[in-house]
């Protein structure tokens, strides 16, 4: 059996990667990244893991030899945070568009300008629309358990996976966790098959410019325009949900643990107030839950959202529906509109006939600290029964904790 | 009487983010003499820098400061440049900044030999991120990223710039502090792209891992092995290995300055 270690989220990011066997790792030093691709570096050179490392000169370059090494049938790891992720939205949107599985682990950051090495999510909300799925641990377990079934979910679905971790609060603590053991990862992760894998045996031209319409191929087969392979990978996506269901099941019977893939819901059963939250955050929130039960008496749940693109929108109705307020909580915004996470959520309930009152909080950006006793008097205050607020109001982000 | 550098500070900033026997305050020291010694006004000169440790510097200088995205401080600098043309542009940065990340930026602002002094600090590594390898990393060398050694080729950069096409190449070490400033007043006079190169110490990241046991190892590492370019003419290639020649390396003031060759081009579209 496993045993129980200590190590930080970075670490952990590391280990799972290491167990996937990743063949080629190539990546560029950021805050708070760093630590990640240092021990994998550290596990290569020290013959303790069989793959390449590329100390790449920017990120762009980082996900570049990610695709070069993915098209030629190989595993490809990479990591990043805030600017180094943006540097490399050009690549991302390749990477999606190629159908490349590729999995990297984002330690979520601050974006500049002005510059902020601390935490928020803006750095993965500014890349939500690039085709990439995008899922959030919320603890050290997390982070090992979903970077595996990353790798496993990317080459079943072919499209690449962003692992996101909060920067710091995950990355930078030390927590216990449960590394997997290596001869039941080999198990459940089989060495990756890439049906379009650069071969000399086999030569093919891929992604060459493709015309808006529809054509027949040198074989005669009608084969689709842009369009219908744009198509195909949102389709795609939107059935990655229940592989990443599927993929859970199998996990968790290789390893015990699991059950709670695409969102992972706390005293939501009976919740009037519903809490909706990503990363670390969502786990603060169990103590103001229990609190706002015992306390005050507010039938209070919360619930973690840890699959954010593919959006499961009729998954999140379902379990919105019947509450009388959503809270959604969020460390990133659409400028000018709203928090993105916020915008999905009301418009997976629009088509629903009993729609909860909703609201919207922008907190902790650029690492501005999120005391739980604020977490707790916002959402208290939210949903007194006096405080029902016009839709002009209500529908506007509240930003909690500014000090200007 | 001792230089007074705080006039040339921007009201609390200090205390500075710089480790103790970081070489990149000395280069600091050497910028403020050489404007002084230039005379720049303050308000008319834009200092621009990507991020890293080195690229801290303009923030701690009373002038116009820009602190932008890593690796870009030339092209934003150029940016400037071509907008205020009669503004003095100076860029700062580190090795990792200018020639990793920034390399294409770096070089082609080279080619152009647009007005400009580019004050790079070399320390062999990035500093800010923890001591990771940089294309100027010293083969062989340990880094996080090379913990057994670095296998890279570097990037000379002196040769770099003159191969790019700067007009004014010049290098020298944070242990040769009156040569900084020298050198930087030299390449804020001459007009075109000028690269001053300050091989420089970071104790913290790159000398506790290569056996430089303090801060004094390091300097004395820096001036053992400076060369200066008349000297190396009477030295054989041998003596000359693992030495670094210092000096004016370059100069050629016959090559247009890309401001200048521009304003010439409006002056022909408008037929005048
Ligand atoms: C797009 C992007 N990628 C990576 C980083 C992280 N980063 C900040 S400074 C730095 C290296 C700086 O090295 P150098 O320019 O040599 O400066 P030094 O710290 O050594 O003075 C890196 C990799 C970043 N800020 N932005
Ligand atoms: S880490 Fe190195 S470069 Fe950065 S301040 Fe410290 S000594 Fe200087
Ligand atoms: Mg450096």
């Amino acid at each position: 059996m496993s045993k129980a270690i200590i190590e930080s989220g970075n670490v952990a990011a590391a280990m799972a990667v290491q167990l996937a066997r990743a063949e080629v790792i190539a990546a560029y030093p950021i805050t708070p990244q760093t630590p990640v691709t240092e021990k994998l570096s550290e596990l290569i050179t020290a013959g303790r893991m069989d793959a390449e490392y590329v100390a790449v000169e920017s990120e762009h370059s980082a996900m570049a030899v990610c695709i070069g090494a993915a098209s030629a049938g190989v595993r490809a790891f990479t990591a990043t945070s805030s600017n180094g992720l943006l540097y490399m939205s050009e690549q991302l949107h390749w990477a999606a568009g190629a159908r490349l599985p590729i999995v990297m682990c984002v330690v979520n950051r601050g974006i500049g300008a002005p510059w902020s090495v601390w935490n928020d999510h803006q750095d993965a909300i500014s890349q939500r629309d690039a085709g990439w799925i995008q899922i959030f641990a919320k603890d050290h377990q997390e982070i090992v358990d979903m970077t595996l079934k990353a790798f496993r979910l990317a080459e079943l679905v072919h499209i690449p996976v962003m692992v996101n971790y909060d920067g710091y609060y995950l990355s930078h603590t030390y927590m216990p966790f449960e590394p997997p053991d290596a001869e039941r990862v080999d198990a459940f992760l089989p060495a990756y098959q890439y049906k379009h894998a650069l071969s000399p045996e086999h030569p093919e031209s891929l992604n060459t410019v493709t015309l808006p319409d529809a054509r027949l191929d040198v074989q005669g087969v009608k084969r689709g325009g842009y369009m219908d392979l744009r198509h195909n990978l949102h389709e795609e996506m939107g059935m990655a949900i229940e592989v990443w269901e599927e993929i859970d099941r199998d996990f968790q019977t290789h390893f015990g643990r699991g059950g709670a893939p695409v969102t992972d819901p706390y005293r939501c059963d009976d919740a009037e107030v519903v809490i909706v939250a990503m990363g670390s955050m969502a786990n603060q929130f169990r103590v103001v839950v229990d609190r706002l039960r015992q306390d005050d008496g507010i039938r209070a749940g919360v619930l973690a959202l840890q699959m954010y693109r593919p959006f499961p929108g009729a998954m999140l109705a379902r379990a919105l529906q019947s509450a009388k307020h959503v809270m959604v909580y969020e460390k990133g915004l659409s400028y000018g509109s709203q928090g993105a996470l916020y915008g999905d959520i009301k418009s997976a309930l629009y088509p629903y006939p009993s729609r909860p009152q909703l609201h919207n909080f922008i907190v902790g950006l650029g690492g501005r600290e999120i005391p739980t006793e604020s977490l707790y008097q916002t959402t208290k205050t939210s949903c007194a029964p006096d405080r029902i607020l016009p839709p002009a109001q209500s529908d506007v982000p509240q930003w909690i904790g500014l000090q200007l | 009487m001792a230089y007074d550098y705080e006039k040339s500070i921007r009201p609390g900033k200090l205390p500075h983010i710089w480790c103790p026997g970081c070489g990149h305050g000395i280069v600091m020291k050497g910028l403020i003499r050489a404007m002084d010694t230039c005379g720049l006004d303050r308000k008319n000169t834009a200092i621009v820098s990507g991020i890293g440790c080195a690229s801290r510097l303009p923030g701690y200088l009373d002038a116009c400061t820009l602190h932008t995205a890593h690796g870009r401080a030339a092209a934003f600098a150029t940016g400037v440049k071509m907008a205020k043309p009669e503004m003095t542009v100076i860029c700062c940065g580190g090795d990792g900044d200018g020639t990793a990340i920034g390399g294409n930026h770096f070089i082609h602002a080279c080619r152009r030999n647009i007005d400009m002094t580019y004050v790079l600090m070399n320390n062999f590594i990035y500093g800010m991120t923890g001591g990771q390898f940089s294309p100027c990393t010293p083969t062989g060398a340990k880094a996080s990223t090379t913990p057994y050694g670095n296998p890279d080729p570097i990037f000379d950069i002196s040769k770099l710039a003159i191969g790019a096409g700067a007009t004014f190449v010049a290098r020298t070490t944070a242990a040769h502090p009156r040569e900084i400033d020298k050198l930087i007043v030299q390449g804020i006079q001459h007009k075109g792209m000028s690269i001053i190169e300050v091989l420089d110490d970071c104790p913290t990241t790159y000398g506790r891992r290569n056996k430089f046991r303090s801060v004094v190892d390091m300097m004395k590492h820096l001036k053992a092995n400076a060369v200066p370019i008349k000297a190396a003419a009477k030295m054989t290639a041998e003596q000359l290995q693992g030495k670094f020649l210092t000096g004016v390396l370059f100069h050629d003031t016959e090559k247009p300055e890309y401001c200048a060759q521009y304003a010439e081009v409006i002056k022909k579209a408008q037929g005048a």
